[in-house]
């Protein structure tokens, strides 16, 4: 094990655990930043670089910008005066560790544990253009769907609701707007009544 | 340099803090930073097999991680939509409370 594997993966794991257990809702978002960088940390240390600057754009960028801006929307960095955990701790606490358990073992018994890294493999961003306008062709095209579906969706989802009854009341003064005579005269200038 | 397992262990276990945090967290906003998570521990894995693979000029592993990044942030988008809209509807974000289906 290399040191800088080490760093990255204690940076990581704190980081980690500080977003999932700290009271304050900002300092979670802080936390998950760091954890995000040191994921990304961990790709560029398996010379994964376009993926690792494609994790600092997305999540350090964009995902993060989206929940901050959901805490300031909902009032969530205030603490929460009761419990932070729900009833059911325990329960979501021995599932997790035994989801642990389970992992840690097959990890454990499997034959290709210990099995080193190839030389550095010599792949560019140029190759991975060309993959995504050949092979990959068609789940780019199905994402590039699913991203517009996922914008739009969001944004009606979170638009405001009406309030009960404005639409109707819309409705009929929308009726009422052509018989109407202008009810407003232009008053009459004050020079005709002088003259 | 590491081995597998090292990779492996460490996504296993960010897979798992993050299901802590989707279990047994209140609020909303956390529950959807665990899930944040355990897609981010998923997406290690696929790295970490990806170079330790013996045809990494492939790049499978790295065109699924995209995917899954791009995934992820629609996800996240509209999770957090979904989020506001509970809010503005029940005025909280504590899943314990949104306890019921009709509006």
């Amino acid at each position: 094990m290399t040191l800088s594997f080490a760093l990255i993966a204690l940076l990581t794991v704190v980081a980690a655990l500080a977003a999932m257990l700290l009271r304050n809702l900002v300092h979670c978002a802080l936390a998950m930043v760091v954890a995000f960088v040191g994921i990304a940390a961990a790709f560029l240390n398996l010379d994964a670089q376009f993926v690792g600057f494609a994790q600092i754009l997305v999540y350090v960028g964009a995902v993060t910008i989206l929940i901050v801006f959901a805490v300031l929307l909902t009032r969530g960095g205030l603490a929460p005066e009761r419990s932070l955990f729900s009833t059911s701790w325990v329960w979501g606490g021995g599932v997790a560790l035994a989801v642990f358990a389970t992992l840690a073992w097959a990890i454990r018994q499997s034959v290709i544990r210990d099995r080193q890294p190839l030389p550095e493999p010599d792949v560019t961003v140029k190759q991975i253009g060309e993959a995504l306008m050949t092979r990959f062709v068609l789940p780019l095209e199905v994402i590039g769907l699913l991203l517009t579906a996922a914008l739009i969706g969001a944004v009606i989802i979170a638009m405001k609701e009406a309030p009960a009854g404005g639409k109707r009341e819309k409705e009929s003064a929308d009726l009422e707007e052509p018989g109407n005579p202008p009810s407003v005269m232009p008053p009459p200038t004050p020079e005709g009544g002088l003259s | 340099m590491t081995p597998l397992a090292g990779y492996l262990l460490l996504s296993a276990l960010l897979f798992c803090i993050g299901l802590v945090g989707a279990l047994t967290r209140r609020n909303a906003i956390i529950i959807l930073i665990g899930i944040e998570l355990m897609l981010n521990a998923a997406n290690l894995n696929f790295i970490a097999f990806w170079r330790f693979s013996e045809h990494p000029e492939a790049l499978t592993g790295i065109m699924f991680t995209i995917f899954a990044i791009g995934i992820a942030a629609a996800e996240a988008a509209v999770g957090l939509a979904l989020i506001i809209a509970i809010y503005r509807h029940y005025q909280t974000t504590n899943v314990d409370e949104v306890n019921q289906l009709k509006g």
